[in-house]
């Protein structure tokens, strides 16, 4: 029987973390039940190529200009924890504008919207697992959760994998951002080695020569587990 | 090894940029037959507010008990055969409603059958990961034998069963509250 495995302690957000204040009148105050996997959890819904446009992984081409902003490339490996590709996945992101604004009505910040960004993208992943996304780079922008609050640049990331079981949202940060000490979502994860896992890394191989900075950001889905004994 | 799970972060305030393209309400496209069914709720914050910035997702099988297999769908355009995804956002009033088939009972752990339930998973600003819940319908007798509910201490089993509506028989009505009294069973996925 199909299981996944549940991840190690402390890799993982608690669903309470104080300094994020939008948790203390949302997380579940009751324990959680683990659920057994059964086929309602080890089974998910399996998108055809039709969902998705072809060309929705590219943000900087879904209106008449080109957004402003630093062009980038952001790709990756989909992987489990036992480094098997997860191919034919759905990939979702969103993000805000250059300028640190999001196209979406209630975000007040003060800063300019695009004409030319939507900051919105899908991709399905291919055999070997992999995926690319071309966008701008998002700008940082206040928030109200404490005094002088910043969320460093991130992009959103939505990742399917095979199963309900193997869902996962997450947010893909930049390497070298000084906001990042202070986020407490970012924070939220408590071990530091498992947090610095949603860092992006420069890399040079997906850097395109006249057109755009390349980063990596390779998303890991919980590994199945062989024996029938959940850790 | 390839290093463990990418940690969870909150899908924001804004998600709706990233999710609406994928809104699916209406789960009855490719159905042969079943139940039809509508549901629909509120999610509530421990202070009682609606929640107006939530997103629903929904994994269910058809009215056979099957669920939507990849090797199935392959070649296939999304509505052909019953799919069994859902994507519903709260509205202002922190309001949801879809249209879906009862899905039939499937196979549970120790070989028994598990009673119809739509597996739900909830999104929204404030919640660092994703909570699971299941969703089960009223009156049936298979919950008795349920292993999942059965894990589930009796007196909160209530809060993952959908009540009928007297005047409305193909309407049922199922709310999610986050904390407090009646606080909804959430699962550790």
């Amino acid at each position: 029987m199909l299981r996944y495995r549940r991840p190690s302690p402390d890799t993982q957000p608690e669903l309470l973390h104080p300094p994020y204040a939008s948790s203390i009148k949302r997380a579940p105050t009751q324990p959680l039940i683990q659920l057994p996997h059964t086929i309602s959890e080890t089974t998910g819904p399996y998108f055809s190529r039709d969902v998705v446009p072809p060309k929705a992984f590219d943000l900087t081409r879904q209106h008449k200009g080109e957004p402003l902003g630093e062009r980038i490339a952001v790709s990756g490996r989909l992987l489990d924890e036992d480094g098997r590709p997860v191919p034919h996945s759905l990939v979702e992101i969103w993000q805000a504008n250059a300028a640190g604004r999001y196209l979406h009505k209630a975000d007040q910040h003060d800063a300019p919207l695009d004409p030319n960004f939507t900051g919105m993208g899908q991709t399905l992943t291919d055999d070997e697992g992999c995926y690319r996304f071309v966008t701008i780079r998002p700008g940082a922008y206040p928030w109200r959760n404490h005094y002088n609050a910043w969320r460093p640049q991130h992009i959103h990331f939505s990742v399917f994998g095979p199963a309900f079981a193997t869902r996962l949202v997450t947010q893909m940060y930049f390497p070298g951002d000084p906001l990042l000490a202070f986020d407490p979502i970012y924070n939220s994860v408590p071990v530091e080695s498992a947090r610095k896992r949603l860092i992006s890394v420069f890399d040079w191989a997906t850097t395109t020569p006249e057109i755009a900075l390349g980063f990596r950001f390779d998303i890991v889905l919980r590994g199945r587990n062989a024996t029938p004994m959940e850790r | 090894m390839s290093g463990e799970t990418t940690p969870s972060q909150t899908v924001g305030p804004y998600f709706s940029i990233g999710f609406d393209w994928l809104n699916r309400s209406d789960l009855t496209h490719g159905a042969s037959g079943g139940e039809r069914v509508t549901i629909r709720g509120r999610i509530l914050d421990g202070e009682g507010k609606p929640v107006p910035d939530a997103c629903l997702e929904l994994w269910q099988a058809d009215t056979s008990g099957k669920y939507a297999q990849p090797e199935n769908a392959k070649g296939k355009s999304q509505d052909q055969d019953f799919f069994g995804f859902g994507r519903i956002p709260t509205n202002e009033h922190g309001e949801f409603s879809f249209t879906t088939i009862k899905p039939g009972s499937v196979p549970g752990p120790d070989g028994c059958s598990q009673a119809p339930h739509i597996q739900i998973t909830v999104f929204m600003r404030g919640l660092l990961r994703r909570l699971v819940t299941r969703l089960y319908f009223p009156d049936d007798a298979a919950h008795a034998t349920d292993h999942v509910l059965n894990l589930v201490p009796a007196e909160r089993r209530a809060t993952l069963i959908a009540r009928p509506v007297a005047t409305e028989p193909q309407i049922l009505e199922w709310d999610i509250r986050l904390q407090g009294k009646d606080e909804t069973v959430f699962f550790d996925c």
